[in-house]
């Protein structure tokens, strides 16, 4: 019915985060990394706002989507409301309905996997780092 | 089924990511953000239509399947509208650019 519309509006949310992040962040951490196994490089660590992107990207992306499919089962239209399903409030409760437990579902999803994303990437960072050899 | 297509198109896309990174010239991460983002949405729809229909979830009528594959193959198709669009438009090869522009002897 509408579902999509609760990740569209925490993509809203945190593409904002990223905006107001990205621009209060200051230089990025530099580290010594081998990225191909052999050779030691300067490298630098990606900032959260670039991590905050991923969860941005994954939003926008399926919600943009999902917004398709409703377009394709006719609960989306071109005129006002725009939802068939809050032309009269029977079907407006029931999209209501769908919105807290499917869409607040979807987002309490995406957010979770990108949270699985941030651990793992951040146990990679600190392994490739450990990896080190040590200099003498 | 759309679920099913949006999977597979998401693991298709990782994996050529995968293999052309470090670097990003064709943007093909987009279309993995964007089929992954889905595909989870999709999880959930799927999740909650079993709770309703228990094991009839998985024998549905062929109509309705050809019908959920349709809107999975059409589904694929805006995804990959959306990033020829971005592509074009951040032409990250200056192909646009260079096409847009000669240069002068």
């Amino acid at each position: 019915m509408a579902c999509f519309l609760v990740p569209a509006a925490e993509a809203v949310a945190t593409t904002i985060a990223t905006k107001v992040m990205k621009s209060k962040e200051g230089n990025p951490d530099t580290v010594k990394v081998q990225l191909d196994g052999a050779e030691l490089v300067e490298a630098e660590k990606i900032p959260f706002s670039r991590k905050l992107g991923w969860l941005n990207k994954l939003l926008w992306g399926g919600s943009s989507l999902l917004a398709f499919e409703h377009v394709w089962h006719g609960e989306i239209v071109p005129w006002f409301p725009f939802l068939t399903a809050a032309s009269n409030p029977a079907s407006a409760a029931e999209m209501l309905h769908e919105m807290s437990t499917a869409g607040i579902t979807m987002s309490v999803l995406v957010t979770a996997v990108w949270g699985c994303m941030l651990v793992v990437s951040s146990v990679i960072e600190k392994r490739a780092q450990k990896a080190l050899p040590t200099e003498s | 089924m759309t679920l099913l297509t949006t999977v597979f198109a998401a693991v298709i896309c990782t994996v050529i990511w995968y293999k052309g990174a470090p670097k990003s010239d064709m943007k093909v991460g987009v279309l993995c953000w964007m089929y992954w983002g889905a595909s989870l949405m999709w999880l959930v729809d799927a999740i909650f239509e079993y709770a309703e229909l228990h094991a009839e979830y998985f024998t549905p009528a062929p109509a309705d399947m050809l019908n959920d594959f349709y809107l999975g193959l059409s589904v694929v198709a805006l995804g990959l509208v959306i990033w020829l669009i971005i592509l074009l438009v951040k032409d990250p090869k200056g192909v646009v650019k260079a096409a847009l522009f000669r240069k002068k002897n």
